[in-house]
């Protein structure tokens, strides 16, 4: 194991972490705001890369694709809230999953039955499709650079969004006391969609962008909203901050885990069972994260009780 | 139980035994194939119901269960198979297609999935336990996915359905007569737990912690417990469908597998004892008659369900009985 592959990694890890939190951002806040567990985040995420492909192979225009995913996912989120999800929210959290258990089979077949079982491709940026050069003579690819900056610049952006402005004010009222700010005149049911909406759209948006580097195809959401699950559980549900510290320990446990894991059984293995017991341990090493951090802290890294 | 449900229930009882009955009659080998499929899936709700009717426990990882259960069943058989001994040291274990042996061994791995990974995720509750209940059950198919020794993602064959003693497991209607009495009993030993005073302790404190912890009990022991229990019958089922299918996959443990068991609960209804036999025999009609109609079946189970939990919770049993359940 070179020191260059590992830096590799690490930065792979830090993609798969930034994407991871795009995705546990919307989950934790649509959790804390509204109290509701949603199923079909992950079907946002989907629906985000396929209209990112739709629009790319129309027009060809990368931009357009990312405009057309947030415009989408957050259509949809509006769509889906005002439908069914605003019935959920004085439920308990087993209808909660269930009928977003449902939502998730409608979302899925549906988009098999508009687009087809076949992945699409949605391709980088032409720009973006070569690797850089980073200093101490790694080359990297630029889009998954860039994939990484966007992340944090969105992070940035969350973080201002909830900190600074009026909206999010509402957002961190409706987390502490939701009947208050309905009684002070807040119209909560705006607010209600409004953050729907903005989960929604960080998820499509994510999805357009690992939609990208992976294929796009029905069920791709599925496996990211269960790491998104791990991180907020791991962070603490309802914090943001929680969820950005989560995503980046999963996704460099995640990434490193696959390339370490068996480096080191080969330590004292033979390189073949070293191989197929650091790729079974490493697909568990989340989930063992995960165990950790419950049996210490039970709410999390950064949540209260 | 009401005097209705208990009519339901008789009805449900009886009708998942004639139809079979008249199909072997008639020689209709695949709709006893069928009503075996909705035996097994009974089952697997029946635990679920357990934990989840009973106890409150929104468990999402079922399917880890399910799974543990199916590859019990495939991977002694397979060994028994290819007549490689399991493990030879420190002493020898071979491989067998008993029934009886086989769901043994996966009533016993899914007790002891169950209790590690309940007692981990009963340290939390509400959506923390859902997420994590899931979670653990996705760590189970990632670990069957990537460990190559059983065909990974391939999964295993059961080339020769296993054995039962003194009956041909090869015939359908005494295969399905094996998933039928199992059904009676898990139906039997639930019934009897919710009534004992264990029963009545879990469901107390599914509606009130407080109270159950101002009179000495403690919760955390009786979920467990519940937890346990509930993970065992669903486990038992997925040794079962192994042998139905003569296969077992990764997919067994899939989150959509844990979803559909829960599909089955509630489409029946929630805590009502014959809850998951109506709500699977429900979800394979939808699935012969829509997936018949349809490719994308799917989209009408979606509607049904959101319709369901949305507008009918008592689930079909419920509509039917119309009276509550007795607490809440």
């Amino acid at each position: 194991m070179s020191f260059l592959l590992l830096i590799e990694q690490i930065l792979n890890g830090l993609q798969s972490g930034v994407m991871l939190f795009l995705m546990s951002a919307g989950l934790t806040l649509i959790f804390g705001v509204m109290g509701l567990i949603n199923l079909a985040h992950g079907s946002l995420y989907m629906v985000g890369a396929f209209a990112a492909a739709a629009v790319a192979a129309a027009t060809g225009s990368f931009t357009l694709a990312l405009i057309a995913a947030l415009a989408a996912a957050a259509l949809a989120g509006v769509l889906v809230e005002i439908v069914v999800i605003r019935r959920l929210y004085a439920r308990d959290h087993l209808d909660q999953v269930l009928a977003t258990f449902a939502l998730i089979l409608i979302f899925s077949e549906g988009t098999r039955w508009l687009f087809g079982s076949f992945p699409l491709y949605l391709d980088v940026p032409r720009a973006l499709s070569g690797p850089v050069h980073l200093p101490g003579g790694i080359a990297y690819p630029a889009y998954r650079l860039a994939i990484i900056g966007i992340g944090f610049a969105v992070a940035a952006a969350l973080f201002l969004l909830i900190a600074k402005t009026r909206v999010g004010m509402r957002i961190r009222a409706g987390e502490s006391d939701r009947e208050m700010i309905g009684a002070l005149g807040v119209n909560i049911s705006v607010l209600y969609t409004a953050v729907f909406a903005l989960g929604a759209g960080l998820a499509g948006f994510a999805g357009a962008l690992v939609g990208a580097i992976q294929s796009v195809q029905v069920g791709m959401g599925e496996p990211v909203l269960i790491l998104a699950f791990v991180t907020i559980v791991i962070g603490g549900i309802g914090s943001i901050r929680g969820a950005f510290v989560g995503a980046l320990l999963v996704g460099l446990t995640d990434t490193l885990g696959r390339v370490l894991l068996p480096v080191a059984f080969g330590t004292f293995m033979d390189p073949s069972a070293a191989t197929s017991i650091g790729a079974a341990l490493s697909s568990m090493s989340i989930y063992i994260l995960m165990a950790g951090v419950l049996l210490f802290k039970p709410t999390g890294l950064y949540g209260s009780a | 139980m009401g005097r209705r449900e208990f009519l339901i229930n008789t009805v449900l009882a009886l009708g998942l035994l004639v139809v079979p009955l008249w199909a072997h009659v008639n020689d209709q080998p695949y709709i006893i194939t069928l009503t075996t499929k909705v035996a097994i899936l009974a089952l697997a709700g029946v635990g679920l119901n357990l934990a989840l009717g009973l106890g409150g426990l929104v468990s999402l990882g079922h399917a880890m269960f399910f799974g543990i259960g199916g590859y019990a069943a495939g991977i002694l058989a397979s060994h028994a198979q290819s007549y490689a001994p399991l493990m030879e040291w420190p002493f020898t274990v071979e491989g067998t297609q008993s029934m009886p042996v086989i769901w043994m061994v996966a009533l016993f791995a899914s007790a002891l999935a169950a209790l590690v990974t309940g007692a981990l995720s009963l340290r939390t509750s509400g959506v923390y336990f859902i997420m994590i209940t899931l979670a653990f059950g996705q760590m189970f198919f990632y670990f069957t996915i990537s460990w190559p020794a059983y065909g990974g993602e391939d999964g295993l064959s059961i080339y020769v359905r296993d054995h039962f003693p003194g009956l041909n497991t090869l015939v359908p209607i005494q295969f399905f007569a094996i998933t039928y009495v199992l059904l009676g009993i898990a139906l039997f030993v639930v019934a009897r737990i919710a009534r004992s005073g264990f029963g009545l302790a879990l469901n107390a404190a599914r509606q009130n912690e407080t109270r159950v912890r101002a009179v000495g009990i403690e919760p955390y022991r009786l979920r467990l417990a519940a937890f346990v229990i509930s993970g065992t019958i669903t486990g038992l089922a997925g040794a079962l469908f192994a042998d139905l299918n003569r296969f077992v996959s990764p997919t067994m443990f899939s989150w959509q597998t844990s979803g559909e068991i829960m599909v089955f609960v509630i489409l029946g209804g929630v805590a009502r004892l014959f809850g998951p036999v109506a709500g699977a025999a429900l979800f394979i009609l939808l699935e012969e008659v829509l997936g018949g109609l349809s490719d994308y079946w799917h989209i009408y189970l979606g509607v049904l369900l959101l319709v369901v939990v949305l507008f009918a919770r008592g689930g079909l049993i419920g509509l039917l009985a119309g009276e509550g359940k007795g607490d809440d």
